[in-house]
């Protein structure tokens, strides 16, 4: 069977997930992404039985188990302080971050 | 008498410490003396791969929050206050859980500037049953393994029963810890197999519990639709006082279930007198996809983890419970190709939030724009497993290929959960109360055999990953050792929030079990400890 995933289309993966790879990674993980998809393969054989519905969890949450609703009430986050020290740069109440890609419209 | 202490069970040592016969701190002193004395480095950036000596359970050890701690219950004790149900008990986290003001990794790169602003649900309640913290300890980074190998936090735990192999994972610093004595306690996380699995490896008992039973709060999300958090403990009644302070529903986490808690510890003794428990072919056998011939391909189970398996259904039976042979679980095979594909579009879509801008590691490097700068901090920070679950994720999610493969992988889960439901369908042919199967087809294997091949690493976790599908139930208990003297589990499966069952017939094999001589053995990084 040939790999399902070619060069381009990893490389396009990798651009899609915001990653840069060296050679040498992108080789061991195209080999690993090959492998997994051939263990996955095994999906397309299993008989599903019409009307089967996927199951987003397996646990159903009929209303007696399920959280109720809490009010939907606005509070500001009391830990506003502690997660700005852990930013890696910040200018006031603001993240700071490099220019955004972006063209010049006419 | 202080290396003593770190060998008691949690019920013991909570009983010590109420009738203050023994203090919080010196049950904190003893946890953190065999800490020093079995661990030897904790894990960091870049460390050596190759020690096999020592335990490696840590990445942090708190130990002067835990003193301050320890000193709390005490000075509660001392004024005469009733202290928690854990008062004095010392335990670790697995370093997936958000601690408030301490380093919260995930054994992850992208993570090792990260000091959480905030506690998760379990371990606040931990904490507030006035449990002692010692740390937070190792795991496969993002939890994404079953050995700890891929931590980036070197050296990665090693199995205390001999150090040359794993531990298991992805829970492994949880389960190796517990195994050393290192903390009577730990919490763990389940996405697959990962508190079962490395508790079977270590020789200690793991569960988890019904999806929903503990709140997900805090907890560094992998598989949204799977991730459990549990308890690691050496005794099933350790376990059960765990379970009693973790569950429960949590405002902060909508898929916390609202079903209320018993009390998992009542009725612990009562035995398995009339209780059904299932054996099921599927469950003697591994299959996986051999690359060599291209094919699946099915073994049976190596007969000394096959015979564990029926040495604990004559045990359970002799106790009183219902053998039933046969049950039909049809589905168990597809478990890891389905796992393959569910856990890689939540994991994918989990990790998208890391990009260097509001927490966590951002490049040295001098980015032209936001792209590069995602771009250059995930390549730097991520591992590679986290990346290879990115890519797989994006790839079978992806509009042209998602009927292929995430429909139906869903719909697989729902055959899984199928396959539950019939058996513990009180009106079905079987009307089991629990499934017996063994928690893994191999014992803990040597360091660097399997690391590499993300395809056999998954495999490790065949027999555990349904439960995770069906988001039921599951413990595994300490069954004894092999010619290699390596521990053997055996898991024990229940329906939805049927934990207290589950515990009860985990209690009478443990019960049934306490005096055959493997019971005695020590895991040996504990020799002259």
């Amino acid at each position: 069977m040939p790999d399902q995933i070619s060069p381009e289309l990893f490389n396009h993966l990798v651009e899609l997930a915001a990653l840069e790879l060296t050679a040498e990674e992108a080789e061991y993980l195209r080999d690993q992404l090959n492998k997994q998809l051939k263990s996955i393969e095994e999906l397309a054989a299993i008989p599903i039985p019409e009307g089967t519905p996927p199951a987003a969890h397996g646990v159903p949450f009929p209303p007696d188990v399920r959280a109720p609703l809490r009010k939907d009430a606005a509070a500001l986050a009391p830990e506003a302080a502690g997660i700005k020290t852990g930013a890696p740069q910040t200018s006031e109440d603001y993240f700071v971050v490099p220019g955004i890609p972006h063209e010049e419209l006419d | 008498m202080s290396t003593h202490l770190a060998d008691l069970s949690a019920h013991q040592l909570a009983e010590l410490i109420r009738k203050k016969e023994v203090s919080a701190v010196e049950a904190t002193e003893a946890a953190l003396e065999r800490i020093r004395a079995v661990d030897g480095e904790p894990g960091r950036l870049d460390g050596p791969r190759d020690e096999v000596e020592k335990v490696h359970a840590f990445i942090t050890v708190s130990e002067e929050q835990a003193r301050a701690q320890a000193q709390a219950v005490d000075a509660r004790l001392a004024k005469g206050e009733v202290p928690g149900p854990l008062a004095g008990v010392p335990y670790t986290v697995k370093d997936i859980f958000a601690v408030k003001d301490v380093l919260s990794t995930a054994a992850s790169r992208i993570l090792s500037n990260f000091v959480a602003p905030y506690t998760a649900t379990p371990v606040a309640r931990m904490n507030a049953a006035g449990a002692v913290m010692l740390g937070k300890v190792n795991l496969d980074e993002f939890t994404y393994g079953s050995s700890n190998e891929s931590s980036a936090y070197q050296p990665a735990p090693r199995n205390p029963w001999d150090p040359t192999r794993v531990p298991g994972g992805s829970s492994g610093g949880s389960a190796a810890a517990v195994a050393a004595g290192e903390g009577a306690l730990s919490l763990g996380t389940d996405t697959a197999g990962s508190i079962r699995q490395p508790a079977a490896f270590c020789g200690v008992v793991g569960m988890k519990p019904t999806y929903g039973r503990v709140s997900r709060y805090g907890l560094i999300a992998f598989g949204s639709s799977l991730d459990c958090p549990g308890p690691v403990a050496r005794t099933v009644r350790d376990a059960a006082m765990m379970l009693n302070v973790i569950a429960g529903p949590d405002a902060h986490d909508s898929t916390a279930a609202a079903t209320p808690v018993p009390d998992y510890t009542a009725g612990l003794e009562e035995g398995v007198k009339g209780m059904r428990i299932g054996l099921s072919p599927d469950y003697d056998k591994i299959t996986f996809f051999n690359h060599e011939t291209g094919e699946m391909e099915s073994q049976p189970l190596p007969k000394e983890i096959a015979d564990a398996v029926l040495r604990a259904a004559d045990k359970l039976s002799d106790a009183g419970a219902r053998i039933v042979e046969g049950v039909p679980m049809a589905h168990t095979r597809y478990g890891i190709p389905a796992y393959f594909v569910i856990s890689r579009v939540e994991a994918a879509s989990n990790l998208h939030r890391f990009d260097g801008v509001k927490y966590g590691h951002r490049t040295a490097l001098k980015p032209k724009d936001l792209r590069d700068l995602y771009r250059k901090t995930r390549a730097e920070g991520f591992g590679p497993q986290p990346k290879l679950r990115i890519l797989m994720g994006m790839y079978v999610s992806a509009a042209q290929y998602s009927e292929q493969y995430y429909r139906r992988a869903l719909q697989v889960r729902s055959l899984i959960r199928g396959d539950f439901d019939a058996a513990f369908d009180g009106d079905g042919a079987h009307k089991l109360d629990a499934l017996l199967t063994a928690t893994t087809p191999t014992p803990a294997f040597p360091v660097g055999d399997v690391y590499g091949d993300s395809v056999l690493m998954q495999y490790a976790d065949q027999l555990t990953v349904p439960a995770n599908h069906a988001g039921v139930p599951a413990i595994s208990l300490p069954a004894g050792l092999d010619s290699a003297r390596l521990p053997i589990g055996v898991q024990l499966i229940g329906p939805d929030f049927s934990e207290t069952t589950l515990l009860r017939a985990a209690r009478a094999f443990e019960a049934a079990t306490e005096h055959e001589a493997w019971r005695a053995e020590r895991p040996a990084v504990l020799a002259g400890v």
